[in-house]
């Protein structure tokens, strides 16, 4: 009754192409921008943003970025998780070496870094396809482990070889507040999220899409596989790595190599698969549904089993949070098995019948 | 219901859980109670060195809210938070802990350099101290740029000064390590990087050969490292791990039969669960002790009157007495004795986390206090300052015989004509990264 786009004629090219071409979709999702701009900073507390909101706005940026790759152009990759630290320590070497760079700045500069070495971890790509492809992503992970560790240069010598972020500030402003620190992340995701939505709709996002449903189809019909693998691997390191370079800057603050590790890869993977591959809205959904749901658990199960006079220990509550984690993410795949932004489409689906369905 | 029916409505009731928990307000406090928070990790795979130290905390704190009825009658309410040694999570505790209790956390004690590292950009901004017993950042000792990190007993670079100091007296005294080769067994992280540097200095300025040999985290697996050894032959291993690390260095020596009395642990390499995997491997290794020994002492009838015989404490019977158990009951007392030597200037009440940290500043733990507390025997003299957040620059070494951790030297004391050129050169380079400018001790009060 109210999700229905009946007398919404489309007139120009323009208004046919627009991202939500229906008037609804574009008043809920400036709703849902007010909200997270203007309502979320008078309402959450420090620990909303410290613990969830940033976490989950910086993840979902990078889960964009890998389901540029995966989800889009088909190119399984596990180096995501060395991309982000590719970012984080880009960001920190042009703070330190160049000091009249603003933090902000340095932090976009870092994706480009990181969509250099993209680009060129990238090129076995050319080659080879599916698990074999996985496994050399797998080779770039090790290789940023390795480098974040042993190359003294990236952690400018440090004896412990851990980093610091330096202040946020703007025009002398300092930004180290939770509030400011959330809105410049959501800033950065909405920005670059957007940018990302508009090159998967273009003509780039197409051969990409074209290479991942059959290379070689799309190879005779005239896409390029070495310029549209090249170009997925760079836009998803981009983005990964501005994403990276936000969780060191905005949320670490002080970070080892640990934090970009092999889990990390793992983690931004189980993002884009039940968030939804080939969607950006879920890479947005799958961020929070991985960030939230083991905090979730972990705040949920004591209340719960205190209810049920059962007083559950430290360690009975972070095995049971295992538990359910594992189970709910088994479940969640058998019964979608194409992710949150699938239930989204089957929800609309549903909304443009309601209440009167056939 | 179906079970895409199903999916949906968990999928909305998770969405609106998350808010409730996300905006929840805190629940009232008792007014008159001092919180103190605990970071712990009883999974995962730190876990056998994680669970022995954090029942060790929660006892002597429960002991002291039966025995006493809190601090000067300000009663301890105490929480733990799983972090399982991930940074992100601790963070994430950290946020959720830090405001409870009508004045917010006491302090916070991390037990992971990974944590460590993260809360050290956030304790400022919060004004919650670190007490690092033992680890963290080395240069934090230096309280005129680490204003909020108390590495009280003892840091890295300390331990590092030690142990070199113990092996040239097992030598015959410090120019007999001319010409040696010494070690370092170190899990590859900033937590095994640390000594590193005060390692460096010390061989160049008494001439031995120094060889770095990372083991890749978690540690478990060695056999390369080992082989590396048996290829270079040091006099000396120097064994810088946790976790399962230390069990597997132990026991691959062992296996390549390299001399158990020629390896040196540092004091996180050096407890229980360290040895007892390895079995009879084990026997001769040493490691440096955070100066207090396994066994039990007189505050260990304390906790067995008022919390273990209760039935209060989660610590399994041959827990109690162990160096980890014992290493959590002094992070707790002297987290305390830093409140209560806060509460003789601002009272006593529930006191933020910027007074307690006047109270680590000032804290002066003499001989007669350390006896009067039921420690005697655990730790020597410990009086923090200003300028020093370490407190105390002593430690011991300790033996495995098989059975039990046997004490086999005197106290030693960290060389601070290396040390201290070090701490503060490191230190300046931190507070110039970081943009700060070093308090002045002298207008401090």
């Amino acid at each position: 009754m109210f999700y229905r786009e009946a007398g919404q004629y489309k007139a120009t090219y323009e208004a046919d192409q627009a991202i939500f071409p229906i008037a609804q979709d574009r008043f809920v999702m400036l709703a849902m921008l007010a909200i997270a701009f203007v309502v979320v900073p008078f309402v959450a507390g420090e620990y909303a943003y410290r613990a969830v909101l940033i976490p989950t706005v910086i993840l979902a940026l990078a889960a964009i970025g890998l389901n540029v790759l995966m989800g889009y152009c088909g190119q399984v990759s596990l180096g995501s998780g060395a991309f982000m630290g590719v970012g984080a320590y880009a960001a920190y070497n042009l703070a330190i070496r160049l000091p009249f760079l603003n933090p902000l700045v340095c932090i976009l500069l870092s994706g480009f870094v990181a969509a250099a070495i993209g680009i060129a971890f990238g090129v076995p790509s050319l080659r080879i396809k599916g698990f074999y492809l996985a496994c050399a992503t797998l080779a770039a992970q090790f290789f940023g482990d390795w480098a974040f560790l042993r190359i003294k240069w990236i952690t400018n010598d440090t004896p412990s070889g851990s980093v610091n972020a330096p202040p946020i500030q703007l025009f002398g402003v300092d930004l180290s507040s939770p509030t400011a620190t959330y809105l410049i992340a959501l800033s950065f995701t909405l920005v670059l999220g957007l940018a990302a939505k508009n090159v998967v709709r273009g003509h780039i996002g197409r051969q990409w899409m074209a290479i991942r449903d059959m290379d070689i189809a799309a190879e005779i019909i005239g896409v390029r596989p070495m310029y549209a693998k090249l170009t997925a691997f760079a836009v998803s390191s981009f983005l990964i790595g501005v994403a990276g370079a936000m969780w060191a800057f905005l949320y670490l603050g002080s970070w080892e190599p640990a934090a970009f590790s092999i889990d990390r890869s793992f983690q931004l993977m189980f993002m884009v698969i039940i968030g939804g591959l080939g969607s950006i809205l879920g890479s947005v959904l799958g961020a929070a549904f991985i960030v939230l749901l083991p905090i979730f658990l972990n705040q949920a199960l004591p209340p719960l089993g205190a209810a049920v006079g059962w007083k559950i220990s430290t360690a009975t509550v972070s095995h049971f949070e295992a538990m359910i984690f594992g189970a709910l993410i088994v479940f969640f795949l058998v019964v979608e098995p194409h992710g949150l932004a699938r239930l989204w489409s089957v929800a609309k689906e549903k909304l443009r019948l309601w209440p009167f369905p056939h | 219901m179906s079970l895409r029916r199903m999916l949906v409505m968990s999928a909305a009731a998770l969405a609106a859980g998350m808010t409730v928990v996300a905006t929840a307000p805190d629940p009232a406090w008792a007014q008159n109670e001092q919180f103190i928070p605990g970071l712990v990790y009883r999974t995962g795979a730190y876990a056998p060195n994680g669970i022995p130290f954090a029942d060790g905390v929660a006892d002597y704190i429960n002991m002291i809210n039966a025995r006493d009825g809190g601090i000067n009658g300000v009663k301890i309410a105490f929480e733990e938070c799983e972090t399982g040694y991930a940074t992100d999570r601790g963070v994430e505790c950290y946020e959720r802990l830090k405001g409870k209790g009508p004045t917010g956390a006491a302090y916070f004690s991390p037990l992971s350099t990974g944590i460590t590292f993260a809360l050290t950009e956030k304790a400022p901004g919060d004004k919650i101290p670190l007490l690092t017993m033992g680890y963290g950042r080395a240069d934090s000792r230096d309280g005129t740029v680490f204003t909020w990190n108390f590495p009280l007993m003892g840091t890295y670079w300390t331990a590092a000064s030690v142990a070199i100091q113990h092996i040239a007296k097992e030598w015959g005294g410090l120019d007999k390590l001319k010409g040696k080769k010494i070690a370092l067994l170190y899990h590859d992280s900033p937590y095994g990087k640390e000594p590193i540097a005060a390692l460096e200095i010390m061989a160049k300025k008494y001439g031995f050969e120094f060889l770095k040999i990372p083991v890749p985290a978690p540690g478990s697996e060695q056999k390369s490292q080992w082989l590396q050894i048996r290829q270079a032959r040091p006099d000396y291993v120097l064994l810088w791990g946790w976790g399962v690390m230390n069990s597997a260095a132990v026991s691959e020596a062992g296996n390549v039969n390299y001399p158990r009395d020629k390896m040196l642990g540092v004091w996180w390499s050096g407890a229980e669960p360290d040895v007892l995997p390895a079995g009879d491997k084990a026997k001769g290794y040493k490691a440096l002790m955070l100066q207090h020994p396994a066994g039990k002492f007189d505050v260990h009838k304390d906790i067995e009157k008022y919390v273990t015989s209760q039935g209060k404490s989660l610590a399994k019977p041959d827990e109690v007495g162990q160096v980890l158990y014992n290493r959590g009951l002094i992070n707790s007392m002297v987290g305390i004795e830093a409140i209560r030597t806060a509460q003789a200037k601002f009272g006593n009440k529930p006191l933020t986390g910027e007074q307690v940290r006047w109270g680590f500043e000032h804290l002066d733990l003499t001989a007669d206090r350390i006896k009067q507390l039921g420690f005697d025997g655990m730790m020597g003299p410990l009086k923090a300052s200003c300028a020093d957040h370490e407190g105390t620059r002593l430690a011991r070494v300790h033996q495995w015989d098989g059975k039990q951790w046997k004490i086999i030297s005197d106290y030693y004391t960290g060389d601070d004509s290396i040390l201290v050129p070090l701490v503060k050169e490191v230190a300046s380079k931190y507070a110039a990264e970081k943009k700060i400018t070093p308090r002045d001790c002298s207008k401090e009060s």
